[in-house]
């Protein structure tokens, strides 16, 4: 019917709807837009600990602080998460709410493991004496992994958030739109911990 | 009509002016290639800007609604030939300036030594450049001459038709030296070191100060600069060893802390390695100098059992303990860094002061230190 | 085991009787007493006419775009009352401070003033007129019933007004930051500037950088996602596009701000050391991420202003807008240019010629898009017929005042001529010749062209133009002395001088803010005025100026769903040529319109957040600790509402558009 009167002739244009008109939804959109700024927030993080990641202050390297095997168990644990989230998603399309709320717990459980080695490690730098007021590498360093870490704690609020949202209403639409929402901040979440890891980690224990 | 009276209004000041605009009419040979660059490019941007001024005007004015003479066309709103002109005429204009730009800006480039004295003379395998080394202090200037091994504040001299290497640098935040008759500006900033090469062609007395804003003292910041010949250069170099006294590193702890208004200061020497010092943030006893932990660094720290570095790299605590300079609100606050270890650095800093009060050294406006009065010159 | 100090201590951080300013000053103590007696009076007059119920109801909480664009010009102007302030005050200073005569404000009053000038005037004024414009404006122009997402365009508007309401609280409060309005470090560090001032700065940008970017980021899904049908993107109404990349820039550059000062929040409150002289930090590293930011801001004020210009020139003229592809392109232009220039801020500091020379001429560039725009308002005049109502007279203003600041700016672009007119008066003359020859002359001009379709009735014509002569001739007054200043060598943020010589130039710039002020005070007259003679001015057709964009399609003020029903577009110009080849006005087949709801979710968070910002300046950490708690509460409380939208009965818009249609028979 739209498409008709958006092809009257010339003559007679149409210049109204008569019916509603229901444009696009922007979230995911909207989301996106979002998810892109803080995309560059990292991206000044990161170009600061590339400018003062070698600022040691006669003071420790990443090659005496970072211990690898523990960075691969975390990053493990963001990487699964990711995938129990994708687990989640599928579920989701199904209609299965149980199944959704099953795998979004064990994607939280992964999350919070990586939380808690984060954590660990921090605290262990910093019994060391290697403080984020230490040296601007340092300072750069707590800045941009801490900031993904704060990241990865608000994923999980939203989440457990969510659940509950969805025990209460359902696989209702607002909360699919909101499951994608979380699903684009938790993979891009995955996305910058892998630059973080490359760049922070493995570039400073091996390059 | 209003819109005409407008325009003459406009130009009125700018013929007005012209009698003492420094920077349109410098003494250095730098700065006059600076400011025929600033002529050419308004010579260049008045091609097209003069034409856009003048087609507003008549157009505004023919195209008027009560001017039912002119033609009216609602519809007509593309010319591609049009649009050809009005996007490379700018374009073209640009090109020129551009090329204008990348030549002037590496010929000027301040880090560059001068190739030549002015338009007429180049510079030769003799002329015998003369260094000056620049530190921008809380709220004064310091100027030390390796080469004549003096120092003075807030007052620089220097031959004519020498060129000058000025290595700049500062002692707590950033500063611009600027001598609009000499030349351009340059950033002084603390730990590292800019240079500004150049020469002052005109004997006589010239303004310089400080052009980026840096606290309280600001104002205040300005000194003179002397052209003088050779012999009135040597003259002036007698007089201030004949006058100074000595600038070693506890002069220039007293003499770095904050105060205003400092009348002009002479040194007749200067202690070996201060300039460095200086420049690598360890004038203070038992400092880590900044090139010695660049160096540490470059071969990838000093591990993790290192943490007694940390103090002798501390720096900019240095006022912490006492009251901030200007911290009126609240006195308490000084931040997250005034307990930790700094003290252990300044300890020893005031011991040497030979326990000097801190309460005097960051008056605002109040007279500068005493020793910094008694080798004053008119 | 309190003492009774750090029980103080623990309340009320380090928060004291005597940090309240107008203990000792008797400047700041008149000004809060006036606050005070004219709050009061608002207050009072507020409740003794019970608006509260009416302003929380149809104002605080409403979702509006209308309703938010018009608060955010109003939390604008009161803005800009409290920037020119500033202006007055500084001009006063420099008219006297000569030789023996210190002035009336020593450096620790005369360092916050400068500083807040910049921060309030671009941040405070200039940024909330701009998106509150936008608002209002680009949901009409692209025949929408309102933004993308409703709530958050309310939030963004509080988080807006909640900076302004924490930097205003540091002129009573402690003190406001010594540092310029970009708080370069080490300068702005913890030691260098202990003080509570660069903390107002930090949080008061912060809290309102959270609004910017939220609003940024509606406006581009807004103007994407919900144009008309038939609205292509090279359909778009140059407002609409020059929004669009405004917002663009926006979300693209605020976040770059927001990253950077949390690390200058982290050395001041954590002892970092990103920007210290010592342990490896660099405070190069701040001037140019701030600048990465600040040079787009300059472009995220100016294209808006483009735009409004361009519907102006278009209007008033008569006739298309010459050369709209090109327009368009430029605009694209110009926004992915304003990425590639930011080191020009800062040739001065020793990066290399090559470095300085690329910089330089990608400056220059920007120059050809924006000499091309010129010339299409220049050639869309031409075969006009143009029509001298106040906003085109604004516009004229404009052509002839933003190119001198254009060429001057393209002078500045050439690094060994920066090298001389750096941080000088000149460079102050620049940007103000800019911003407000370009900005604010597009605001007013905007503000008189769309204030009919806001409130249903014309500004007043006669204080309009007195405002507008005012302003122009105040600005040429107020600024060409600097220019000759600037060549003279005399640099910015000094506050006492000592050559006698200089004092005249700046007693003309004085009297030229005084004009400045002059022209302020006849736009507030002609605001009053105009208000009083409503019933005169009054405009019932929705379209007074003949214009040519949708907006003008729907009644003054537009009903609350904007349109009855959905416009569909073939051209740009759409309301033009929709009258031209004989639109005629629905008049029945309407329906019942789905809108969302208003809410105060935005107003309690944004409240929390000045009790949040309050706690981190003062360190009192309980105050941050449940203020912190209290917005994650209530951020996801509301995500349990489910409930958000509402259908306008059928009923009702019969009736409101049969009572258009009475009135629209009636002038007829």
């Amino acid at each position: 019917m739209s498409e008709n009167q958006a092809a009257v002739s010339a003559e007679n244009p149409q210049f109204y709807l008569t019916e509603d008109h229901h444009p696009e939804n922007s979230t995911m959109l909207g989301f996106w837009i979002y998810l892109m700024s803080d995309c560059l927030m990292f991206a000044v993080l990161f170009a600061t600990y590339a400018v003062l990641g070698r600022n040691y202050a006669a003071g420790p390297s990443p090659a005496d602080l970072f211990d690898l095997n523990l960075v691969a168990i975390n990053t493990a644990m963001l990487l699964f998460s990711s995938i129990t989230y994708g687990f989640a998603m599928l579920r989701m399309e199904k209609g299965d709410q149980s199944g959704t709320l099953k795998w979004l717990a064990i994607t939280g459980l992964f999350g919070l493991a990586f939380l808690g080695i984060e954590l660990y490690e921090f605290h262990h730098l910093i019994l060391e004496g290697a403080t984020p007021q230490r040296s601007a590498f340092l300072s750069a360093f707590f800045t941009l992994v801490g900031t993904h870490g704060l990241h990865v704690t608000f994923g999980c609020i939203w989440l457990v958030t969510l659940m509950v949202q969805i025990s209460k209403h359902g696989l209702i639409e607002a909360n699919r739109r909101r499951l994608m929402c979380l699903s684009m901040f938790w993979h891009f979440l995955d996305v910058i911990w892998i630059g973080v890891f490359s760049l922070v980690y493995l570039i400073g224990v091996l390059g | 009509m209003k819109l005409i009276r407008r325009l003459s209004a406009l130009t009125l000041p700018l013929a007005l002016a012209g009698c003492d605009l420094v920077v349109m009419s410098p003494s250095g040979d730098i700065a006059m290639q600076q400011r025929d660059l600033i002529i050419i490019s308004v010579v260049l941007m008045l091609l097209i800007i003069i034409p856009v001024i003048c087609l507003t005007f008549y157009f505004a004015w023919h195209y008027r609604r009560s001017n039912t003479e002119a033609k009216y066309d609602p519809e007509w709103h593309h010319s591609t030939r049009l649009e050809v002109v009005i996007w490379a005429a700018p374009l073209a204009i640009i090109i020129a300036l551009g090329a204008v730009t990348w030549v002037s800006t590496h010929k000027l480039d301040p880090y560059r030594p001068l190739d030549r004295i002015d338009a007429q003379r180049p510079v030769t395998p003799e002329t015998k450049p003369i260094t000056i080394e620049v530190v921008a202090l809380d709220w004064k200037w310091l100027f030390l001459y390796p080469e004549q091994g003096i120092a003075t504040v807030n007052e620089i001299a220097a031959p004519i038709d020498t060129p000058i290497e000025f290595k700049i640098t500062g002692s707590t935040v950033m500063n611009s030296f600027y001598i609009p008759a000499l030349a351009g500006q340059i950033y002084a900033m603390p730990g590292m070191q800019t240079k500004l090469h150049a020469v002052m062609n005109k004997e006589g007395v010239y303004e310089g100060f400080s052009a980026n804003y840096s606290g309280d003292g600001f104002s205040g910041m300005r000194f003179k600069f002397h052209g003088l010949s050779n012999q009135g250069f040597n003259d002036w170099v007698a007089q201030v060893k004949n006058q100074g006294s000595a600038l070693n590193r506890d002069t220039y702890i007293k003499l770095e802390r904050p105060s205003t208004r400092v009348p002009v200061t002479y040194y007749a020497n200067v202690e070996n390695g201060l300039y460095n010092a200086i420049l690598n943030l360890c004038v203070q006893p038992g400092q880590m100098c900044q090139n010695e932990m660049m160096h540490i660094d470059m071969m990838g720290g000093a591990g993790v059992d290192s943490h007694e570095n940390r103090a002798r790299l501390e720096y900019d605590t240095r006022w912490t303990n006492d009251a901030a300079p200007g911290a009126t609100f609240p006195a308490t606050g000084h931040g997250a860094k005034e307990s930790q270890e700094a003290e252990g650095v300044n300890k020893p800093a005031a011991a040497t002061e030979g326990g000097q009060g801190h309460s005097t050294g960051h008056e605002g406006h109040g007279p500068a230190p005493d020793q910094l009065n008694t080798n004053t010159k008119p | 085991m309190f003492t009774n100090s750090n029980l103080m201590e623990f309340i009320f951080g380090r928060l004291s009787w005597s940090s309240l300013a107008f203990t000792h000053d008797p400047i700041i103590l008149m000004t809060f007493i006036a606050v005070m007696i004219g709050g009061t009076a608002v207050l009072g007059a507020i409740t003794y006419f019970r608006l509260w119920g009416y302003l929380w109801n149809e104002w605080f909480t409403s979702v509006d775009h209308k309703k938010i664009g018009i608060m955010y010009v109003v939390l604008a102007l009161i803005m800009l009352m409290r920037g020119f302030a500033d202006a007055i005050m500084m001009r006063l200073q420099q008219a006297i401070a000569f030789g023996d005569n210190e002035g009336y404000l020593p450096p620790y009053h005369y360092d916050q003033i400068f500083t807040a000038h910049g921060v309030i005037m671009i941040f405070f004024f200039a940024m909330p007129l701009v998106t509150g414009v936008m608002n209002y404006v680009v949901p009409l122009q692209i025949g929408a019933r309102d933004v993308s997402f409703p709530f958050l365009n309310n939030f963004s508007f509080w988080m807006t007004a909640a900076g302004a309401v924490i930097i205003m609280m540091s002129l009573f409060v402690g003190e406001f930051a010594r540092t310029g309005w970009l708080a370069y470090p080490p300068l702005s560090g913890a030691d260098y500037s202990p003080g509570v001032g660069v903390d107002y700065y930090i949080w008061g940008l912060q809290v309102a950088g959270v609004g910017t970017t939220l609003s940024g980021i509606n406006l581009v899904a807004t103007i994407v996602k919900m144009r008309a049908p038939g609205m292509t993107m090279m359909k778009m109404p140059i407002f609409t596009w020059t929004s669009l990349c405004t917002n663009v820039l926006i979300v693209a550059s605020f976040p770059i701000l927001t990253a950077t000062l949390v690390l200058l929040t982290l050395d001041r409150y954590a002892g970092t050391n990103f920007f210290t002289n010592d342990l490896g930090g660099n405070p190069m590293m701040y001037v140019n991420l701030i600048w990465i930011w600040g040079h787009p801001e300059v472009y995220i004020l100016i294209l808006p202003a483009f735009g409004i210009f361009s519907e102006i020139v278009s209007t008033f003229s008569g006739k298309r807008l010459f050369g709209y592809a090109s327009m368009v392109y430029a605009t694209v232009v110009i926004t992915i240019l304003s990425y590639l220039v930011w080191l020009h801020h800062f040739f001065t500091m020793g990066s290399g010629a090559s470095v300085n020379a690329f910089f330089g001429i990608t400056t220059m560039i920007i120059s050809i898009p924006t000499g091309a725009k010129i010339f299409n308002w220049l050639f869309t005049m031409y075969r006009g017929r143009i029509r001298y109502e106040v906003p085109m007279l604004w516009t004229i203003g404009f052509m002839i005042t933003f190119v001198i600041g254009g060429m001057t700016g393209v002078m500045l672009a050439i690094p060994p001529a920066d090298f001389v007119l750096h941080n000088s008066l000149f460079l102050i003359a620049h940007f103000h010749n800019v911003i407000i020859g370009g900005v604010v002359f597009g605001l007013l001009a905007g503000i008189n062209f769309w204030f009919p379709k806001a409130f249903g009735y014309k500004l007043d014509d006669f204080w309009g133009r007195i405002s507008f002569w005012c302003w122009l001739s105040g600005f040429y007054f107020a600024f060409m002395p600097l220019y000759v200043l600037g060549l003279m060598g005399v640099t910015r943020r000094v506050n006492h001088f000592e050559d006698p010589s200089l004092q005249i130039w700046f007693v003309i710039a004085a009297f030229g803010a005084f004009l400045i002020a002059l022209g302020i005070g006849a736009f507030i007259i002609q605001l009053v005025v105009s208000f009083l003679r409503r019933d005169q001015l009054r405009d019932l057709t929705g379209d007074p100026w003949n214009a040519r964009t949708l907006e003008w399609s729907t009644s003054s003020p537009p009903p609350e769903y904007n349109f009855a029903f959905t416009p569909v577009v073939h051209d740009h110009d759409g309301w033009y040529d929709m009258k031209r080849r004989g639109y005629i006005r629905p008049v029945e087949g309407f329906r019942s319109i789905h809108m969302p709801k208003g809410t105060g979710t935005g107003v309690i968070i944004s409240a929390l957040s000045v009790g949040l910002a309050f706690g981190m300046i003062w360190y009192i950490w309980w105050l941050v600790g449940l203020s912190f708690l209290g917005i994650l509460v209530v951020s996801i409380a509301h995500t349990f509402n489910y409930n958000r939208d509402y259908y306008i009965p059928a009923e009702t818009v019969i009736e409101t558009e049969n009572a258009r249609t009475k009135q629209l028979a009636e002038q007829a």
